[in-house]
């Protein structure tokens, strides 16, 4: 498919050039590590005036795992660990994976679950299960995999995390908010119509849009025309990938497998079914239950706003460790860690800029 | 890391199929899918398609947007 047109300089010009105007300040969150990285990447920012700010919120899967998670994995013997490479180098209060796996740990980086399950077929294996409803159907379906091919030494550590439940809280916590950029592809399995409460209970719009320089654009530009007119709504933008009730077939395994829990956020704390942990059918693949793991606990290294900048409070540049003392070489929090990380995107984008 | 990438579906055996991204040919499982054929582009995400993808809708949504901005 040729996505060359989403990448038009003669129609960013014209979209840029509408968007001058804007005077009133409004902030727009995205909530999605691949925005992060596009809103950096095509330094969008450079091109929206002082009035426009954008902010990243809880949309890395790394991001918001807690720290005790990777500790309570390090600390496991005999056991190999299957993970997406993104988890690897995140601190723990203790240590990474990265450096258990110095130290000894069987420690595996995966592309796809399934992978994890060939693994399983020799040794003991968990697999880190974080992501959001992106990343969950494959871990489903690895379980029923699993089931299905009687193998009985695979595990799941289920730290999922859903976005709807993220948003409701992050209104909750965050009323200054006016308006989001969706994500595109947690959005192809939950459907646009999974956003309708932003506008019915909170009187907030929201843009699903994809990642190319112009779909950005047009998030942006969409947003402001629904705040000027207040007419806040969900809007479509990424129709091509995206549609109104998402894929039923991914959610139905979903649902067969896993069941909504409270969920640890790092840096935001607890959030009533915002997690997915397994039905009782499968309870026999839970991590937790099989290694006999305590409940995870939120920590955060002492003056990492992290927190802060994951509820839209801040921006990474407004932290006083930002590039000092925390840089992607020695990150002291996960926002520095993973490439989709806010900290990590704007010390690789836009540290010099006057924009941020 | 939710980051999903197209590609065409080239073959198809039960719910695995031989995706082509750009040269490279992949395996991917097909259960979210079961309805794709060859010739359709879908989107990828560990190892598994998420959804086909539309090319028409593509198409239009970049026309509107000339017509409105351009
Ligand atoms: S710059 Fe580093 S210390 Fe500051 S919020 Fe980001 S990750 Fe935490």
């Amino acid at each position: 498919m040729d996505s060359r047109s989403y990448r038009d300089p003669a129609l960013m010009s014209a979209l840029t050039t509408c968007l001058q105007d804007w005077e009133k300040p409004v902030s727009i969150m995205e909530v999605c590590g691949s925005h992060t990285m596009a809103i950096g990447r095509w330094g969008i920012r450079k091109l929206l005036p002082s009035s426009i700010r954008l902010l990243s919120g809880p949309g890395c899967p790394v991001c918001v795992t807690p720290m005790s998670m990777i500790d309570q994995l390090a600390g496991l013997k005999d056991v190999t660990i299957a993970t997406f490479g993104d988890l690897i180098r995140v601190p723990g209060e203790r240590i990474s994976l990265e450096k258990a796996r110095a130290q000894g740990l069987d420690v595996q980086i995966i592309y796809s679950p399934l992978e994890a399950l060939k693994i399983a077929r020799k040794r003991k294996t968990i697999l880190a299960g974080i992501g959001f409803e992106t990343t969950i159907p494959g871990i489903a379906q690895t379980v029923l995999e699993a089931e299905r091919q009687g193998i009985s030494d695979f595990y799941v550590y289920p730290a999922f995390k859903l976005i709807p439940p993220a948003l409701k809280a992050l209104l909750k916590i965050n009323n200054s908010i006016d308006g989001f950029i969706l994500p595109g592809h947690v959005s192809v399995i939950i459907g646009a119509r999974a956003y309708r409460f932003l506008p019915r209970d909170f009187g907030r719009g929201g843009v699903i849009t994809g990642f190319e320089p112009v779909d950005i654009m047009l998030a942006i530009s969409r947003l402001l025309k629904q705040l000027k007119n207040g007419d806040c709504k969900i809007e479509n933008e990424y129709s091509r990938v995206v549609n109104e009730r998402g894929n039923n077939k991914a959610q139905d395994i979903i649902y067969k497998v896993f069941q909504p829990e409270r969920a640890l956020w790092r840096g935001l704390g607890w959030l009533e079914n915002s997690g997915l942990g397994f039905k009782p059918a499968y309870e026999r693949f839970d991590a937790r239950l099989v290694f006999s793991l305590p409940p995870l606990e939120d920590y955060i290294k002492s003056g990492c706003r992290c927190p802060d900048v994951l509820r839209g409070v801040i921006i990474p540049s407004e932290c006083p460790l930002f590039g000092s003392n925390c840089n992607p070489a020695h990150p002291l929090g996960s926002c520095m860690v993973s490439s989709e990380g806010s900290c990590a995107a704007y010390f690789k984008y836009e540290r010099n800029s006057n924009e941020c | 890391m939710c980051l999903a990438i197209p590609g065409k579906l080239v073959k198809k055996e039960g719910e695995i199929g031989t995706v082509d991204f750009g040269g490279i040919a992949k395996d991917i499982a097909l259960n979210f899918v079961p309805e794709a054929k060859p010739g359709d582009w879908l989107i990828v995400h560990t190892g598994f398609a998420l959804n086909i993808i539309s090319e028409k809708d593509a198409r239009e949504t970049i026309a509107l947007i000339r017509e409105a901005y351009g």
